[in-house]
């Protein structure tokens, strides 16, 4: 099988703590401001892909039954 | 086979829209999809890679309880063993003569409605959507491989559709209903021994069919079938569900759907057809959804599925959906009440066990898959439980939530604002440039199971381990000489030959690259390799 799997860092076993020295945590302001800044680029980019009059659009979206 | 090992498949019905044309009929619109897609292959291959489908083997009223519904108590659409052809007849009658006048038919006269493409896969219309139905794979990696192959194939029709000045560009949604009280589906098919009593099956998984949801629910704006309550649920399907067992897939949905149609040996197999999932746009939760099934079925095989009963099933897997902090607990036929996730953890903990006891999930000497299912599996309930951001990178429902908390936090939108039905809507467009799931996607804000390499190779090329391997070859190599295809068979019609030549395929781990990759490299014309096959027939 050609396909790799990315494994993504687990979040299981964190409360087993380590002797490994944190680095400084960044100040919790900072970091809560870099996500809503995250979320603002991405809230901003999705503006702009977002097809024009939401509500007719919504509406006229009907589908016939399926299984 | 065992442990997340298995044959199985996925079936998507996609929602259909052409904004520009609003009305348009949906089975000529679906039909001008499978056109379009035509003509891609036919561009792609000189020998025309399509094949029309094989009805023969069609039994949709075949119900795995032991019994036969008569063709006069079934609904019309649950008829789905005779081949729909839109002809100009059909064509004029619902459209009228001028529609018939500009529109695209193929060479017959008729609009093709059904192809098996080069990847083993079918692609027809369904109703009123158009669908695409995996090949036969046999782990859940390649599912997720596959069946995101059909949302290439899907995109290729549709940049087709809209490079056509002549017609409407049309949108293909991977949802599951339009928030109007209409749903359509989208299916998985395990591969089990027939061994296996039916009343096993509905024991051991509809307790996990109600809870599984929070891993792989693909999420949705509105309450109730006509989300006339305002809110975010779950599930895109559940509340179009309305019994516990049942052979229906369109009225009177059920948990547990009893059609029997193997598509195999059928004294050996049963083809468990799945009706409750969400169609899945996220990697993770559509290779958890194929996994943890795959793994609880093996439980059930050896008989060691969780003893637990929920009370009234439906009503519970419903209100669990309406409950996005996972907070709801439901009643067990033995008094307890447990959560959502508590009971996903019985789950879990039986399969991991069980997938230990055998050594199926062994690093080093397992399967190679049942391994990082578990893992997954894992990680992914605990941070339901716990980490709730971290798990919105890869759960589609909680993806979904919060980008629509995103903007209401911003814009302070109610759940009832047009604006978060089009994000719920247009999550699940399959265009990258315009689909906000494969927005999230770019920014690496979801997580990735397979490849985008691994996915384009998939749209072209069968897996090489099932009997798929030989139908997708033998529909890019010898497409011209190909009558028909199905699941399990292939019709050759050879020039030179009298009569038309149906090869068999009923053993789906057959028909494999191993055994017959062989043939196809030694044969370029379809006559010396049918001479040759027939001595080594691949499927019987």
């Amino acid at each position: 099988m050609a396909g790799q799997e990315q494994q993504q860092p687990q979040a299981r076993d964190t409360e087993v703590d380590e002797d490994v020295p944190a680095a400084p945590p960044a100040p919790a302001e900072a970091q809560a401001s870099a996500a809503t800044q995250g979320v603002d680029d991405l809230l901003d980019e999705i503006d702009g892909v977002l097809e024009s009059n939401a509500e007719e659009f919504v509406r006229a979206f009907v589908q016939k039954g399926g299984q | 086979m065992g442990g997340a090992m298995r044959v199985m498949g996925s079936e998507t019905e996609y929602g259909i829209h052409a904004p520009s044309a609003p009305g348009a009929n949906a089975t000529m619109m679906s039909a001008r999809v499978i056109q379009a897609y035509a003509q891609v292959t036919r561009m792609r291959a000189a020998g025309g890679a399509e094949t029309r489908w094989d009805y023969t083997d069609e039994e949709p009223l075949h119900d795995a309880r032991g019994w036969t519904l008569e063709r006069s108590a079934a609904a019309p659409e649950q008829l789905t063993d005779q081949p729909p052809v839109l002809d100009a007849e059909a064509v004029a009658l619902a459209y009228g003569r001028d529609e018939l006048e500009h529109d695209g038919e193929d060479e017959s006269g008729t609009l093709l409605m059904n192809m098996v493409l080069g990847n083993g896969a079918r692609l027809y219309v369904d109703h009123a959507h158009p669908e695409y139905s995996s090949p036969e794979v046999t782990n859940p990696r390649d599912a997720v491989a596959w069946d995101a192959a059909g949302d290439l194939v899907a995109l290729a029709a549709v940049r087709r559709l809209a490079a056509d000045p002549e017609l409407p560009p049309i949108n293909l949604y991977k949802n599951n209903t339009d928030n109007k009280s209409v749903s359509y589906g989208s299916h998985e098919n395990y591969l089990m021994p027939r061994a296996v009593p039916f009343g096993d099956i509905v024991r051991g998984l509809t307790p996990f069919f109600v809870t599984r949801q929070i891993i792989c629910g693909a999420g949705r704006v509105g309450l109730g079938q006509d989300s006339s309550r305002p809110g975010y649920q779950i599930s895109q399907r559940a509340d179009f569900f309305e019994t516990e067992v049942g052979l229906e897939t369109t009225i009177r949905r059920p948990i547990i759907n009893t059609r029997d149609e193997p598509h195999a040996t059928a004294d050996k197999y049963r083809r468990l057809h799945v009706i409750i999932g969400d169609a899945n746009l996220s990697q993770a939760s559509n290779y958890l959804k194929f996994g943890s099934t795959a793994m609880v079925l093996s439980l059930i095989e050896a008989g060691l599925a969780p003893r637990v009963e929920v009370h009234e099933p439906v009503a519970a897997l419903q209100a669990i959906s309406h409950d996005t902090s996972l907070t709801a607990t439901l009643r067990l036929l033995d008094g307890r009440r447990i959560t959502a996730l508590d009971l996903q953890w019985i789950y879990f903990e039986a399969a991991a066990k069980h997938a230990q006891d055998t050594g199926v999930a062994d690093a080093v000497d397992g399967d190679g898959h049942t391994h990082a299912v578990l893992e997954r599996w894992q990680s992914t309930l605990t941070e339901l439980g716990s980490d709730r951001a971290a798990a919105a990178t890869s759960v589609d429902w909680l993806a979904k939530l919060s980008l629509l908390e995103g903007y209401r936090q911003r814009d302070g939108l109610g759940w009832d604002d047009a604006r978060l039905g089009l994000v719920d809507l247009q999550w699940a467009d399959i265009r990258p440039e315009k689909g906000l799931y494969h927005r999230l996607l770019a920014r690496d804000r979801m997580q990735r199971v397979v490849d985008e390499a691994m996915i384009a190779r998939a749209a072209t090329e069968p897996p090489s381990d099932t009997r798929a391997y030989f139908r997708g070859r033998c529909v890019s190599r010898f497409g011209t000489d190909l009558v028909g295809a199905s699941w399990d068979s292939v019709i050759f019609d050879v020039p030179g030959r009298g009569r038309l030549q149906r090869v068999p395929t009923r053993e789906p781990l057959r028909g494999t690259e191993a055994l017959t990759g062989v043939l196809f490299a030694r044969h370029r014309e379809a006559g010396p390799f049918l001479a040759e096959l027939l001595g080594l027939s691949p499927g019987s």
